[in-house]
């Protein structure tokens, strides 16, 4: 990946550096927003800008979900002073920005897969698979060799990955890479026992606590794809200089599911109605009304012109009809979450579902399939009962009747947003604006953010809460 | 964030008038576990619309099947009566007191205090507001065998009691109520010993209305919900119109002046209140089955509860309703026709308008139970009304009379943070000017 690259100019990095960050560091606010599925974060200067931001699987281990999202929001936050010193070099030194930051995140998921490859061959060593040892053991050396040789596919400019979660990408890796190995024939690598291997091993791997230090991954990754000749050492010199500058968290709120099972001293916690209403509102101000659909709750909250809540309805103690219910079908489908909008789409017909019940969910779809419907078309109508679930808890936080934002983990699921379109138009007319944005998951985090600015700029920021540190 | 487990939440109050009225209700249930030995008859009856001191006058002893079943919330005892009463074929869509109630018959009727309670010799069914109420002593009918008389009080959709409906009331008391009581007692009943009642009742009544009305102070020397539903516990039960009533609100009333004289708030799950952050009007009844867990969702937050609704179901004293010695049968008939579940709509948000406003509160919140419909009916638009009329803000929580599951415990204090925080926030705006008006950014 190294390329030939003519800097035209090279400023002094410290100066672009304390001109960032005149008072020696960068300082940010934190906010998190422990959800019961995945885990954000959002990062923002004291100006409110948002300067980084990281998302994890919540995995019901929150405090090292906490601990992840708010390490990859940093190091997004020092990519982003990365960015601001290549950028006053000129453009050429820009578009090193973006090869940096995938050769970086490569060196992370190398990092975890030499996680992975320890975990599998430890639970190897247990007796429990003294029995198939000999033939699990090369079997799994060698899909993790080979996930290692064709891991740098995943990254670079342009390489389109699915996701950014490594139990994801890995996941899907091992999985090919372990079906290759058994359709071989004879080989008597045992499938069902290899990809079980993984399946354990990545929940340790995902709750494991490492210290990364941004600076020596990031003059690594800088090895691969930094220009080599001229100006070379001002580059090298950027990365040593950004990957030591310091940042100080100022604030901090903690908001989500998780919220109350943290030890976040409670001044730092605010709910998380309070900041989705306001993260929707920061990205479209016009906003009036939110909906947010999150794993387990399902919330219609209004707001006033400053993005501040002045009522609001949500599902009682029964989560049907939130983000969990399309997980389980997901689940029952055999299917990835993100795999159920787009086949909805492809429906005929919506087959007419009343049950969101979560408990019943896997139930109702295979009485509908043994019933001969397609599934395509039940999915279709499970996603319209979700939504109508949704609109009548609107209904009751007052209804919509001016801008109206979605937002949740839901919100990327195309077919929840095609069916609460067609609903809200039905409901409320077709000039009311539907606003959904590509990271809606992260509203709650950025509204927390918000309000740790808030305390920060009235003097009650810096405390911040004992994190689970790598 | 530190909170404490439930099972370490302490009993909430621990005052003087409280180990008081604690006593009187272990007399009370004392005499109903000998009743039948010495000869005492027994009336079964409801809160709304009780006709306390007409039963003392004839020397019944009452019992409250609705005490009994939020008593049994409280022991942790509902959910497994509930299950025994749906093991008998009652939906999981009935009234809770219901089955809890007809649970604890086919466990044995044991009351809160241990004793077995007596079987009735009579059901006296005082029809207020509470359509439910007829089914059930069906339902006790049928299980007891024993005669039953109604008390038709007709609803105020308007919130007029009109003459026609008074009069109504009084001649049932004296063509069908007081007579059926009168054969049960074996014995005519005694005006001036009713009348006597009533003026006891009225001493009470005064007392109990400085106590409500003492949380116009800040801080506000009681909890008028959390606190309030023991201060309702001998007026809605069998001590109205009794010298132990006068003695028991003699000795709150005086310890609630002595609470506003040094500046203190009340005794709550977390210790003495006398910081106060919020001061909140609540509609709706208390969930019982954690009722210490509820009110420590408050207390923890420094929210007081300075009026209610549910504290007014067995009498509006605080709206100018007074027992009237002189003209007892029309005085009881106006004390049923006004309780606040035979309140239409208009009226009960005319009364939550007025306490909003008179009690000074930063916010409003219901509590709409899944059994309750006379309660639960309308509550979202009470909330709008509310809302709109005060400016006040206004909250919606959702759980159960004494079904433990339907109270989801994270739901619930998520919610009751959420207000909480949505009144600190819409009273601070604590937003930076730039951010408000910023523009939209990328995340």
């Amino acid at each position: 990946m190294q390329t030939q690259t003519i800097l035209h100019s090279t400023p002094d990095v410290r100066a672009v550096l304390a001109a960032a960050m005149p008072s020696g560091a960068m300082e940010v606010t934190v906010g998190i927003d422990l959800g019961s599925t995945t885990t954000k974060a959002i990062l923002l200067d004291t100006s409110g800008q948002i300067v980084g931001r990281g998302i994890t699987n919540s995995r019901s281990n929150y405090e090292v979900a906490a601990a992840v999202a708010r390490e990859e929001a940093l190091t997004a936050v020092r990519f982003s002073l990365l960015g601001r010193v290549l950028e006053s070099a000129g453009q050429a030194a820009q578009q090193l920005a973006e090869p940096l930051t995938e050769a970086f995140r490569l060196e992370l998921y190398m990092g975890e897969l030499a996680a992975l490859r320890s975990e599998i061959l430890g639970l190897l060593e247990k007796p429990g698979h003294a029995a198939h040892r000999a033939a699990l053991q090369p079997a799994a050396e060698a899909v993790l060799d080979k996930m290692a040789q064709t891991a740098s596919s995943l990254f670079g400019p342009g390489a389109g990955r699915k996701s950014d979660f490594f139990r994801d990408l890995a996941g899907a890796a091992y999985v090919a890479e372990a079906e290759a190995l058994a359709n071989v024939k004879g080989s008597g690598v045992p499938f069902e026992r290899l990809v079980g291997l993984y399946d354990r091993a990545i929940l340790d791997v995902e709750t494991r606590l490492e210290s990364r230090d941004f600076g020596v991954l990031l003059e690594k990754a800088a090895m691969h794809v930094l220009p080599v000749g001229e100006r070379a050492s001002w580059l090298r010199e950027v990365v040593r200089a950004v990957g030591s500058s310091r940042i100080a968290e100022v604030a901090f709120v903690g908001t989500g599911y998780g919220r109350q099972t943290l030890p976040f001293p409670k001044e730092t916690v605010r709910s998380e109605i309070l900041c989705h209403g306001r993260g929707a509102h920061r990205i479209f101000p016009g906003t009036r009304t939110v909906l947010d659909i999150g794993g387990q709750d399902t919330k219609g909250i209004q707001v006033d012109d400053g993005g501040v809540v002045t009522s609001f309805q949500m599902n009682d103690r029964c989560a049907a009809g939130c983000g969990r219910y399309l997980g389980y079908i997901a689940d029952e489908l055999n299917l990835g979450l993100h795999e159920l909008g787009p086949l909805a789409l492809q429906a005929k017909k919506q087959v007419r579902v009343n049950s969101t019940c979560t408990v019943f969910a896997g139930a109702e779809l295979r009485d509908r399939l043994a019933l001969g419907q397609r599934r395509e078309d039940i999915l279709a109508g499970l996603h319209r009962a979700i939504m109508l679930r949704a609109m009548s808890i609107l209904a009751r936080s007052g209804g919509i009747s001016d801008q109206f934002t979605f937002t949740g983990g839901v919100c990327n699921n195309p077919m929840a947003v095609k069916v609460l379109r067609e609903l809200v138009a039905q409901t409320y007319g077709e000039n009311i604006t539907v606003n959904t944005h590509s990271s809606s998951i992260y509203m709650g985090a950025l509204g927390a953010s918000m309000y740790a600015l808030d305390d920060h700029h009235a003097g009650r920021g810096g405390i911040l809460p004992t994190f689970a540190q790598g | 964030m530190a909170d404490r487990p439930s099972k370490d939440a302490p009993a909430p109050n621990k005052d003087d008038s409280q180990k008081r009225q604690k006593d009187m209700i272990a007399d009370h249930f004392d005499k109903l576990s000998r009743s039948k030995a010495d000869g005492k008859k027994v009336v079964y009856t409801f809160v709304p619309g009780n006709l306390t001191e007409l039963l003392l006058a004839l020397d019944l002893l009452p019992v409250l099947p609705e005490i009994n079943a939020l008593q049994s919330g409280m022991r942790k005892k509902s959910g497994g009566y509930i299950a025994e009463a749906e093991k008998a074929g009652h939906s999981e869509d009935v009234c809770t007191y219901v089955k809890c109630d007809i649970g604890m018959i086919k466990s044995g009727n044991i009351g809160p205090t241990g004793q077995k309670l007596p079987e009735p010799d009579l059901l006296l069914l005082s029809y207020t507001g509470c359509f439910t109420f007829l089914k059930w002593f069906e339902l006790l009918q049928h299980e007891y065998n024993c005669p039953v008389v109604m008390l038709h009080v007709p609803y105020q959709p308007d919130g007029v009691a009109t003459p026609a409906m008074r009069e109504y009331i009084v001649e049932q008391l004296e063509n069908e109520v007081i007579p059926a009581l009168e054969k049960l007692a074996g014995k005519k009943l005694d005006y001036d010993e009713l009348s006597r009642r009533l003026a006891l009742s009225r001493i009470a009544e005064d007392d109990l209305v400085a106590v409500w009305e003492s949380a116009k102070h800040t801080p506000s020397p009681i909890d008028g919900y959390f606190g309030g539903v023991y201060y309702i516990g001998p007026i809605f039960s069998s001590f109205r119109g009794s010298q132990d009533a006068i003695d028991y609100y003699r000795l709150l009333r005086a310890e609630v002046e002595e609470r506003i004289r040094l500046g203190q708030g009340p005794t709550t799950p977390d210790g003495r209140m006398d910081e106060q952050k919020y001061r909140l009007v609540v509609e709706g009844p208390p969930n019982w089955t954690s009722f210490n867990d509820f009110w420590h969702m408050f207390s923890k937050e420094q929210a007081v509860v300075c009026a209610s609704t549910y504290t007014r179901v067995g009498g509006l004293y605080d709206q100018g309703f007074r027992h009237d010695p002189s003209q007892p049968l029309e005085s009881l008939a106006d004390y049923c026709l006004g309780c606040y579940t035979n309140l239409g709509l208009p009226s009960r948000i005319d009364l939550i308008e007025k306490y909003v406003r008179e009690y000074n509160a930063d916010g409003f919140l219901i509590n709409s139970v899944k059994s309750c419909n006379s309660f639960s009916a309308g509550q979202l638009l009470i909330l709008r009304e509310i809302e709109k009329r005060t400016g006040v803000p206004g909250g919606f929580i959702e759980s159960d009379l004494v079904d433990p599951r339907y109270f989801g415990k994270a739901n619930i204090e998520n919610r009751v943070q959420s207000f909480l925080q949505m009144l600190d926030a819409r009273k601070t705006r604590m937003i930076n000017a730039p951010m408000r008006s910023g523009p939209a950014v990328h995340v």
